[in-house]
């Protein structure tokens, strides 16, 4: 009994974030009517943003949004269980500055690390998903976003679903040094191992994927999918024009790029983030079930 | 930073010690003694060096490089060229060696010693290619049940476009799943510097050695530093905060043992260098080679599983 009253408590309190921070900072949308593009500068109503799941109703600029606002979308309702919530980033360097900087971004974002990984159903299937999110410390991966998404990965492999991260990184945590380079190891050795017991792993590429994340889990998936428009790359687009001293050409980096070079299976608009998955784990029923 | 100006007083003693050669005078013979001591006392000034010190010693122009450790430690190399997909890439060496009489695979950055060799090499800044090499001689090995020896030296993967075109992330992300798997003893030795993915992506050993001299960062203390403080001269800063020496990664559990350097650095006597470096990988090659290939994927995995937990 207890028990139930917990879950339906935590389904409320899902909902709740789920809404709030729907796009861009934590709080924002809420308030405003008219929400102005950062990309065309015009404004729209904050309820044609929302129909338009944070895609911009004037330019089709894609409007970063919260991870819990993401798994909001794609899983049935109520069907939302977080992992591992607790846990967070460690200053295994006593790096200067750096446990303060964790403070401020996790009063800012209500957040505890910039991955939020979950149990949910699509269509009534079962999965796992983790969100990368680029408002906690531009997403980056230190022990605490290594440690959540190999969690992830070993819990979907043991309980044998179906795995879906989101990714959106501005490569290594700096401030967590070589910890934060071996969880790139880490995490794409817990990939290696669940694809070797035949799970589907779908990696959603979102704005921006890059450095140590795109190196690492972000380019294992069996199915690689991105949203339209972002950066997605190993070295940032400023370092290299700084080593190839010219500039980049537009949408270098980019999905549709990605695409064109063979390193993503298609683009998928936000619209159809959910249909298409559904359709995937359909096509993926047997995944797991290897013929002896 | 102590060790530029060390390294500069040594070089005039040994210098002036070769003019001395052979002279039997009782002035001469005064003055080598003399400059031994001398030279003897300025290295042993050596023993603790900054992390500052020890990335300059890691990137030393002189340093050995993976073809020094292929000549003195292995025979028979056989070197095996391309990806077999786009191109080859000479920034990363490989092939078969026998490594006390037993087949092995060699695989490793490579640098040049002067501006063409590093022109050549890329500087030791591998392209997808690079790597995609490196795993297509890692899976043979695989194969043939040969030991894997891999020698990290790189100041990152190679931030051009081409990299980028055909898929730096995806091919440094692929080696890192592949050899997580891989079911023959892995040892990687960090020779020099060992700068982000680009290093890791030959990194995902059973057991890691580090040179005592060398380093192994998330990223080069320069752009490490121009990344947080917007400034790549405060790189010795950085190097300093970083915690990236051999003997800091052995405290956290990354490198399992440090490899013993002569005084001042390798540079300064390599044939010390190999024979220590000799003594470690046959003490760890005999221990992994006790396991089978399940035991050694398990250990590898458990190994980067554990850290940051
Ligand atoms: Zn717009």
């Amino acid at each position: 009994m207890e028990n139930i009253f917990k879950r339906f408590g935590a389904a409320r309190r899902f909902d709740r974030r789920a809404r709030t921070e729907a796009a861009g900072s934590a709080t924002p949308w809420r308030e405003t009517v008219f929400v102005t593009c950062p990309k065309c500068e015009r404004r729209a109503a904050r309820q044609n943003w929302a129909e338009s799941l944070y895609v911009c109703p004037n330019c089709g600029h894609y409007q970063t949004i919260g991870g819990y606002y993401r798994l909001s979308l794609i899983f049935d309702h109520g069907s939302f269980r977080e992992l591992n919530e607790r846990i967070t980033a460690a200053d295994l360097l006593h790096f200067p500055g750096y446990s303060e900087k964790l403070l401020i971004q996790k009063r800012k974002t209500g957040l505890s690390e910039a991955v939020v990984t979950a149990t949910g159903r699509i269509d009534g299937m079962p999965v796992v998903a983790a969100v990368l999110d680029s408002r906690f410390f531009m997403g980056s991966m230190g022990t605490g976003v290594g440690e959540k998404v190999t969690l992830a990965v070993e819990y979907a492999a043991a309980k044998k679903l179906p795995l879906i991260i989101f990714s959106a990184s501005g490569g290594a945590r700096m401030q967590e040094g070589i910890f934060s380079l071996m969880q790139m190891a880490k995490t794409s050795a817990a990939i290696a191992k669940f694809s070797a017991g035949g799970g589907l792993f779908i990696s959603y590429l979102t704005h921006p994927t890059t450095g140590g994340v795109t190196a690492s889990f972000a380019s294992l998936g069996d199915i690689t999918l991105a949203e339209p428009g972002a950066l997605i790359g190993f070295a940032g687009p400023r370092v290299i024009e700084q080593t190839i001293g010219q500039k980049l050409p537009d949408g270098f980096q980019r999905s549709e790029f990605l695409e064109e070079h063979g390193f993503v299976d298609q683009i998928v608009p936000r619209s159809e983030m959910r249909a298409t998955l559904s359709k995937l784990l359909r096509l993926h029923t047997t995944a797991g079930r290897r013929h002896a | 930073m102590i060790i530029k100006d060390v390294l500069q007083q040594v070089e005039s003693i040994d210098a002036r010690l070769c003019e001395l050669k052979g002279d039997r005078t009782a002035g001469a013979l005064a003055e080598v003694s003399r400059l031994q001591r001398r030279r003897a006392e300025l290295l042993a000034g050596c023993i603790r060096l900054k992390a500052e010190d020890k990335v300059f010693l890691a990137r030393h122009p002189r340093r050995p490089k993976i073809d020094d450790y292929i000549a003195a430690l292995f025979t028979n190399f056989f070197e095996q060229r391309g990806d077999r997909q786009c191109k080859e890439d000479a920034s990363i060496l490989g092939g078969i060696a026998l490594y006390k009489g037993q087949p092995v695979t060699v695989i490793g950055h490579r640098k040049g010693s002067d501006l063409a060799g590093n022109m050549k090499y890329n500087f030791g800044m591998p392209g997808p290619e690079g790597y995609r090499k490196a795993l297509r001689l890692m899976k043979q090995a695989d194969k043939f049940g040969r030991p894997i020896i891999t020698f990290i030296d790189t100041p990152g993967a190679y931030p051009g476009m081409e990299a980028e075109e055909r898929g730096q992330g995806e091919a440094i992300a692929r080696n890192l799943a592949e050899m997580s798997q891989l079911t023959v003893p892995v040892i990687a030795v960090v020779t020099g510097e060992g700068s982000s993915g680009g290093a890791l992506a030959l990194g995902v050993a059973n057991h890691i050695l580090m040179l005592e001299n060398a380093v192994y960062s998330v990223l080069s203390p320069e752009g490490f530093a121009s990344i947080l403080w917007k400034d790549a001269s405060r790189s010795g800063e950085a190097c300093e905060i970083m915690k990236l020496t051999a003997q800091d990664l052995l405290k956290f559990g990354v490198a399992e043992e440090v490899v013993p350097e002569p005084l001042g650095g390798a540079q300064l006597d390599p044939n010390a260098l190999f024979a220590s470096l000799d003594a470690a990988l046959e003490k760890n090659l005999t221990a992994l080679r006790r396991m089978n290939g399940a035991a050694l994927q398990a250990q590898r995995y458990k190994k980067f599983r554990q850290i940051g937990q």
